[in-house]
């Protein structure tokens, strides 16, 4: 029989650490039905039946963000066998808060304590067995950094979903908030029966003024006016307003069982610590500084110092590979179309992109330092006032910042965002953050171009989509885009030593990612562009790419290009390749000027541009609409194909008129 | 007083936590109920949001939604 279990907490509480303990690699990344909310599933190692879903980190069942509503929507209406509640002992009062609304759901539950090793290491004690009881759950204390007391956890929670054990406690309050919800109860009974969901969370809820349980329930006219009632008795008696009564009523509950169980006589270690970190990393002059030095670092450490030998040897790896096929089949006698297909369409294609792969394992390396460490929670802090002069919030940061990775988990982050006009505004946003798959590119002009100046050229890149991005931003805030920006309420977690199974299970699935976006749609790509280079309209195949499909298309749009410095068919043609996928412009002009290698390329692209054309042309593929897997994330986030398909022209059109004031600019510049 | 007006390495307790909607729940959620015991830690680089210290965590807030919660007289 398999068991259906759910993993609930915090942000910042361990969750993933503990998931990727219970389930090693053993897991499946998807979304949630209908929304871009990620969804981890896995079995538990050694207990195959149990599945596990790792729900997002939240901090309430309230209504508003998209992560509350699929958490609330899957408890609802999966109803899994059990809940696994992890929560951080260093941060226990807060922490309760989403388990008190998770008890009312009725289901069996466990609560995993974690970072009790913090908590006694500093001293200070929890009474699990008076907590647990209080509570009416057991409380299992777990280290799940250190894989402590997983076992424990496994057979407690075997123990309560097999004995179907609800938690024994629901009722947290007393006075007039016990009786609203009693009284609630009571009249909705028949409702809540009706749409399959536990009494108790629907009344509260009720009593909360949770617009979505009201809905849902669809009482007659004559109940909601006796809800309405009931709640403004409870409202008058109390002299204070639903919402906030109800979340004093929480906190009232747990302030009481803690001060019974919870011995805090000091904080923590970790906790010390992070104050005396945070006097340097969020200090008033260093703070900025620090941070755009660390990600100078990062950079120059993904892309020179450790990313650059790994590419070339890869890079080596697939020339010789190739190398290797094209003489067996030349010697095997195939068709020699066929050889040029696998060997200039895929090989050449697929294989100068996927020799990039090193450096995107590294910037999710380092990415996922700066978010397991809690490193990027201060990175908001520090920069929101920032991002709010554009309309954002510090949090929007976090979704830019993995923009510079890609553009596709950068879109599907911004739904941790609260409010739509953030969501949407971030999303048109972060494609100008120069995204890893550009860096083929930079790869080939700097080569080309700039082989003294490569990290000058690089930069200044990164720094111009940066000011796309603001310029549009101001623009977008002050037209399209007026009205209140998301509440900033952020909690900042303790520093902590990120987790090796973490970080490498992390790099492991972008990594995977990448390869299979390689064999996907960039294998189809290079097809598609062998085939529409290799034939003419007629279907006959050309021995010159001049005279082919995709150079009569090129040619059409090339003339738009000549204002920008690179009026040239091959470079208007990769431009459209690119869109498939940004790396596709490099393998694009690889196969439209016939070069193998990464010298011959280099040569060929001196006909091609001027070292200013050449640039102008990097900031054009730097801005312009992404590749089709991000527009498709941007279409899914944004809701309609209409909005996509006018975000995709804004940025277009940016990147027309930025290389166009590049090229002319520059020009103008030179001549003087 | 309200909670903006608080310099860091001060604090006070909450009596009303003023907004709406969403803002207002987020603050709620968080913890920040009347009564409660805040304090605030710090500023950030550019003067804004602020930190604040409260049931054994650190939270950061903007400095205008900050002066939404007003702080009981000491």
């Amino acid at each position: 029989m398999s068991i259906l279990l759910a993993l609930a907490g915090n942000q910042n509480c361990g969750k993933t650490t503990l998931f990727n303990s219970l389930t090693g690699s053993n897991q499946h990344v998807g979304n949630f039905p209908g929304v871009t909310v990620e969804k981890k599933e896995g079995a538990v190692l050694k207990h195959r039946e149990m599945k596990l879903v790792d729900l997002p980190g939240i901090y309430s069942l309230s209504p508003y963000t998209a992560e509350e509503v699929v958490t609330r929507d899957f408890l609802l209406n999966e109803r899994p066998d059990g809940i696994i509640n992890i929560i951080d002992a260093t941060n226990i009062e807060r922490n309760l808060y989403l388990s008190l609304q998770l008890m009312e759901l009725g289901i069996p539950m466990v609560i995993a304590m974690n970072m009790m090793d913090e908590v006694r290491a500093s001293g200070n004690s929890i009474n699990i067995s008076k907590l647990s009881a209080r509570l009416g759950v057991p409380v299992i204390p777990i280290s799940a950094a250190h894989s402590e007391g997983i076992a424990d956890l496994i057979a407690a929670v075997q123990k309560t979903v097999q004995g179907k054990q609800p938690p024994s406690r629901l009722d947290f309050c007393r006075g007039p908030v016990h009786r609203a919800i009693h009284s609630v109860a009571h009249i909705v009974e028949d409702h809540v029966q009706e749409a399959g969901f536990p009494l108790r969370f629907a009344a509260s809820k009720l009593v909360e003024g949770d617009e979505p349980m009201r809905k849902a329930l669809r009482m007659s006219t004559g109940d909601e006016q006796i809800l309405a009632h009931i709640v403004r008795e409870m409202e008058e008696e109390l002299g204070t307003d639903r919402e906030a009564a109800l979340a004093d009523m929480r906190y009232g509950f747990i302030e009481e069982i803690c001060r019974e169980s919870v011995f805090r006589h000091r904080e923590t270690r970790e906790q010390v610590r992070s104050e005396r970190i945070d006097r340097l990393l969020t200090h008033k002059f260093f703070g900025i500084p620090i941070f755009l030095g660390m990600m100078l670092v990062i950079f120059w450490l993904t892309f020179s110092v450790i990313g650059a030998p790994l590419q070339e040897l890869l890079e080596k790896g697939i020339a010789a590979g190739t190398d290797a096929l094209a003489n067996a089949l030349a010697n095997s006698g195939m068709n020699p179309l066929l050889q040029s297909l696998l060997i200039n369409g895929v090989c050449a294609g697929v294989g100068s992109v996927l020799s990039f792969l090193p450096i995107i394992v590294l910037l999710f390396f380092f990415l996922s330092l700066l978010e397991d460490s809690g490193y990027m929670a201060r990175v908001a802090f520090v920069m929101d006032k920032l991002l709010r002069k554009i309309g954002l919030s510090g949090r929007s940061f976090v979704p830019m910042l993995i923009g510079f990775g890609c553009s596709v988990p950068a879109i599907m982050a911004t739904r941790t965002l609260s409010s739509e006009r953030d969501r949407k505004l971030t999303i048109i946003l972060t494609p100008f953050m120069s995204c890893s798959a550009k860096l083929p590119i930079y790869g080939m002009i700097t080569a080309a171009f700039f082989p003294e100046s490569g990290a000058l050229v690089m930069i200044s890149i990164y720094l111009l989509g940066m000011a796309v991005a603001v310029v549009s931003g101001l623009l977008l805030k002050k037209t399209l885009f007026k009205g209140n920006p998301v509440p900033f309420v952020m909690e900042l977690p303790a520093y902590r030593l990120p987790s090796f199974q973490n970080v490498v299970l992390h790099m492991w699935e972008k990594a995977k990612d990448f390869i299979r976006k390689a064999f996907t749609i960039i294998f189809i790509a290079s097809i598609a562009i062998w085939f529409l280079q290799s034939f003419d309209w007629s279907l006959n195949p050309v021995s010159d790419s001049a005279q082919s499909i995709l150079a009569s298309i090129g040619s059409l749009l090339a003339p738009l290009f000549v204002p920008l410095g690179f009026g040239d068919w091959r470079a208007s043609t990769a431009l459209i390749t690119g869109l498939t996928a940004k790396e596709s412009v490099v393998s694009t002009l690889s196969i439209l000027t016939g070069s193998a290698t990464d010298a011959q390329l280099s040569q060929a692209l001196g006909s091609l541009f001027t070292p200013l054309s050449s640039f102008a042309f990097l900031a054009f593929t730097v801005l312009y609409m992404p590749c089709v897997a991000a527009f498709a994330a941007s279409k899914r986030e944004l809701g309609s194909l209409k909005s996509a398909l006018l975000t995709a022209l804004f940025q277009t059109g940016t990147a027309y008129l930025a290389a166009l004031v590049l090229y002319q600019g520059g020009r103008l510049l030179f001549s003087l | 007083m309200t909670l903006d007006q608080i310099k860091p390495g001060n604090g006070g307790v909450i009596a009303v936590v003023g907004g709406e909607g969403a803002l207002r729940r987020r603050l709620l959620d968080m913890g920040l109920t009347p009564n409660t015991r805040v304090e605030v830690r710090k500023v950030a680089p550019m003067g804004d949001p602020i930190e604040l210290h409260l049931r054994g965590y650190s939270l950061s807030i903007r400095a205008e939604d900050a002066a939404k919660i007003i702080l009981k007289e000491e």
